[in-house]
């Protein structure tokens, strides 16, 4: 890629209420050029492109777009200029038909009134150019998602899109449709179309993309071609951990004492297209397991289907060995298992009520007396967990979404813990709180899996699931590549298993000189 | 309106409010209150024997008292964020079928559950369409509130259907301890909801599932059964209230029997402070912003002001209540 870049920037920075999103971000892409770009939640990728395409203002930097200084206004300022983006969740309009969608705001006009037969004879072309034939007629909503993005897509390269930016368009598409889609890509490209290609799956940033941008806590880490960083590298880079590693590994040794413990929970080969393809996990008594894996790799999905949150389509859990299939959450939380979601506002907390009708949720089927609330027994265990998590508030009235990230946790977590589970399921607990209350949180899990709690823990942070968990399943394109165990639980041995999808080496054995070692950013 | 129940007992935690919005957050809370208030006062000066019990029990209650019985179920459905806009025709199928019961020789005990049974009825098919099929909720209601009326009249012949019945009679006439049915009857509903709101593990699963439905479900609440729990009610309430409507006239009018109530319901717990958007419910405040709609209607038309003149202060109060709301914030 020697030719001179079509969209180029640097020195960029955003900050939302003080808090920075961007520092110092730059990143380029050439016409022709296929560029992954790549980052954890909150990296800063979503930020990075709403600032190039206008839907947010930079706070510095300089973007160079076609030759140009640009700083576009508004997604339809950059469309026009040739920048298009298609997100993850379609945006287009559902209940009109496909040709529509595509022709929208400069549809051909006869005599003041729309030319539909020239609207669906272009709108035809254009799909047909992406090898995707389909009555144009009907509404987009009856089309499966992957039509909808190349319907998507065929309407950005109608405004004549230079560059167009891809977020996660892969994310809710089967298998063959994918392939269908980086086809797609790879025609464009071979046109002289830039393309900026956002997705967690590594195996299709590697089959499709020419260069690559990795963003960590709002910084450019790396931007190589994509041949020159291997995928452990690209893994490392990600998540912020060099290869100096090895020293940090289980620095507890309740692994030997829960071995012997009798399995509580479960999964086998849960299945559901295409986000669970076989992921397996045991949970034994007492045993805090984890979760690791890449965005996308099916934690959080594994984790609500054996809570009975979603349904699969194949696969068994078993609970104290009985096979079981909870239809809801209220089944799992009658078999005494707690969940507690990742994402806390949209899942967790009951904004307008009190901590204290928040706190027994879950309980309130136990707190009934002729369906009148025990409000003496509610009171006693709401000030009982108030203390035991040392939760901060003026008082269990309090509404709970004035608290603070971490103390809102500590009542989730409080919520569960009322209920007197004997499996409870923690997915990123401890994302976006503070030291204090992630530090109180790991202390809490770890006692009470020593009380026997048995615990699945998902986490993005190794580090954590290093120093919490007595064995860590690693889960890659929604199967279990690898169960890590005491010693072999490492940052090492467990990005190799989210990059390569095999728990090749463990720690102890030295990695040899695998293409990895030789590579650095 | 002194309890929104989201809370429970006040403590000095609750009462903790950063001063600077205390005066919105006081309009919001309190404002139907302090207009029905400035409403009473004007009256007690202004109108000759308003201070009687029978103006205040026998008129200015008793005309509230229908709208203020279905605004109750409004409240919980709009409590699951919802809305039920059947209600009137519920009213008038309900009120068909009890004139009907007694017309046939029943006892009016029967017409009643006979004609609450076809309402809960009606309630089991807009909570079916809402939980089940995930219609929206106004859509959904939609479709009883048009054919609703034409079940009622075609059940009527389309034709008045004139009773003479004292037990049914009884529950839009009657009195008990010197109050009006009509009124007694809104304030047992009141009563009861405030209890079931504040104190039964429904009450919580109510506001939990209108607050956060997402959440709710992964706590365990049956989310569906709780919503369709709400539109039973609401049907059901809708019912009771075209039974009192027909016991006033002694006849079942089909073709007017509570027509537009749903619009006047939604208005009660609107400007009572609570957001259509769910996890909230104010059973003081709807029956309080019910009686000042029309203590402000009765007030307007006595002062000589032209009926729709009248509508038009009505919906500039809706606005400021509805302003005030989104200010509070």
């Amino acid at each position: 890629m020697a030719q001179e870049p079509l969209l180029r920037c640097s020195g960029m920075d955003k900050s939302f209420a003080g808090v920075p999103a961007l520092r110092d971000v730059h990143m380029s892409v050439a016409a022709g050029e296929v560029r992954a770009l790549i980052g954890q939640n909150g990296a800063g990728k979503s930020t990075l492109i709403k600032v190039l395409t206008g839907v947010y203002r930079r706070d510095a930097g300089q973007v160079e777009f076609a030759g140009n200084p640009v700083d576009f206004t508004s997604t339809q300022d950059a469309q026009r200029n040739g920048l298009a983006t298609i997100y993850q969740e379609v945006n287009l309009v559902p209940y009109r038909s496909v040709a529509e969608n595509i022709c929208i705001g400069r549809a051909r006009r006869r005599f003041g009134l729309i030319d539909w037969k020239a609207v669906n004879a272009e709108a035809r072309e254009r799909l047909a150019a992406l090898d995707v034939h389909v009555d144009v007629t009907r509404p987009l909503v009856e089309y499966p998602i992957a039509t909808q993005q190349m319907t998507a897509i065929a309407r950005a390269l109608s405004f004549d899109a230079k560059l167009v930016i891809m977020d996660e368009p892969t994310s809710s598409l089967a298998e063959r449709e994918v392939a269908t889609l980086l086809d797609v890509i790879r025609r464009l490209r071979d046109e002289g179309v830039a393309i900026v290609f956002v997705s967690h799956r590594l195996d299709e940033l590697y089959a499709v993309c020419d260069t690559i941008t990795v963003l960590r806590d709002g910084r450019t880490v790396a931007d190589s071609p994509i041949s020159e960083l291997s995928r452990y590298d690209l893994v490392s880079t990600m998540l912020g951990r060099e290869l100096t590693e090895s020293e940090r590994r289980g620095q507890h040794v309740g692994a030997t004492a829960t071995a012997a413990a009798p399995t509580v929970l479960e999964a086998r080969d849960l299945r559901r297209a295409p986000v669970l393809n076989g992921s397996s996990v045991t949970l034994r008594r007492g045993e805090v397991v984890g979760l690791a894996g890449l965005l996308g790799s099916g934690r959080s999905e594994t984790a609500r289907a054996l809570f009975g949150a979603d349904p699969v389509t194949d696969g068994e859990i078993h609970r104290d060995g009985e096979p079981v299939r909870f239809a809801s959450p209220q089944e799992a939380i009658r078999a005494r298992i707690g969940f507690n979601s990742e994402d806390r506002k949209g899942e967790g907390i009951i904004p307008d009520l009190s901590v204290r009708e928040n706190i027994t949720l879950a309980l309130l089927p136990r707190l009934l007396r002729r369906g009148i609330v025990d409000r003496g027994r509610q009171q006693e265990i709401v000030d009982r967990f108030i203390r035991r998590l040392d939760i901060k508030l003026a008082g269990p009235d309090q509404k709970i979404s004035e608290l603070s990230g971490g103390n809102q946790q500590k009542v989730l977590l409080a919520r569960w813990l009322c209920t007197d589970p004997e499996v409870l399921i923690l997915d990123e607990p401890t994302r976006g709180i503070d030291v204090g209350a992630k530090q109180e949180i790991q202390n809490l899990v770890r006692e009470l899996a020593d009380d026997g709690l048995s615990v699945l823990l998902i986490s993005s942070e190794l580090e954590e699931l290093i120093t919490d968990c007595d064995r860590v399943v690693v889960l890659r394109d929604g199967a279990t590549v690898a169960e890590l165990e005491g010693e072999d639980i490492s940052e090492k041995s467990m990005l190799h298993a989210m990059a390569e999808g095999t728990a090749a080496t463990g720690s102890r054995q030295p990695s040899g000189s695998r293409e990895e070692d030789e590579v650095h950013d | 309106m002194t309890e929104t129940a989201t809370a429970g007992p006040t403590s000095p935690a609750a009462t903790r409010r950063p001063t600077g919005r205390s005066w919105t957050g006081f309009a919001r809370q309190y404002g139907a209150a302090a207009l029905l208030v400035l409403l009473l006062a004007y009256n007690a000066v202004f109108t000759r024997n308003f201070l009687s019990w029978q103006t205040l029990m026998d008129v200015q209650l008793r005309q509230a008292a229908p709208v203020a019985i279905v605004a109750l179920g409004m409240a919980l459905v709009i409590a699951v964020a919802g809305i039920d806009l059947s209600v009137g025709s519920v009213m008038a199928i309900a009120g068909q079928v009890g004139a009907l019961t007694v017309l046939g020789g029943l006892p009016p005990a029967l017409a009643v559950l006979l004609a609450l049974a076809v309402a809960a009825a009606c309630g089991v098919f807009n909570g079916t369409l809402v939980v089940r099929y995930g219609v929206q909720p106004i859509i959904a209601t939609l479709i009883l509130f048009i054919a609703g009326r034409g079940i009622a009249q075609l059940l009527s012949g389309g034709k008045l259907t004139g009773f003479r019945n004292p037990g049914l009679q009884f529950l839009g006439l009657g009195r008990i301890a010197g109050v009006p049915m009509p009124v007694m009857l809104m304030i047992v509903v009141a009563a009861v909801l405030w209890f079931v709101v504040r104190y039964t593990g429904y009450g919580r699963t109510l506001l939990a599932t209108g607050g956060n439905t997402a959440a709710a479900r992964l706590a365990g609440v049956r989310t569906g059964r709780v919503t369709m729990v709400a539109y039973i009610a609401s049907a059901a309430l809708a019912g009771l209230v075209g039974l009192v409507v027909i016991g006033i006239t002694a006849a079942s009018d089909a073709n007017n029997v509570g027509l537009g109530v749903e619009l006047d319901a939604i208005a009660a717990v609107a400007v009572s402070g609570t957001p259509l958007t769910g996890g909230r419910i104010s059973v003081v405040g709807t029956v309080v912003g019910a009686v000042m709609l029309r203590l402000l209607q009765n007030t307007l038309i006595a002062q000589g002001v032209p009926r729709e003149i009248a509508q038009i202060v009505t919906g500039v109060v809706i606005v400021v209540a509805l302003f005030l709301q989104r200010r509070a914030r």
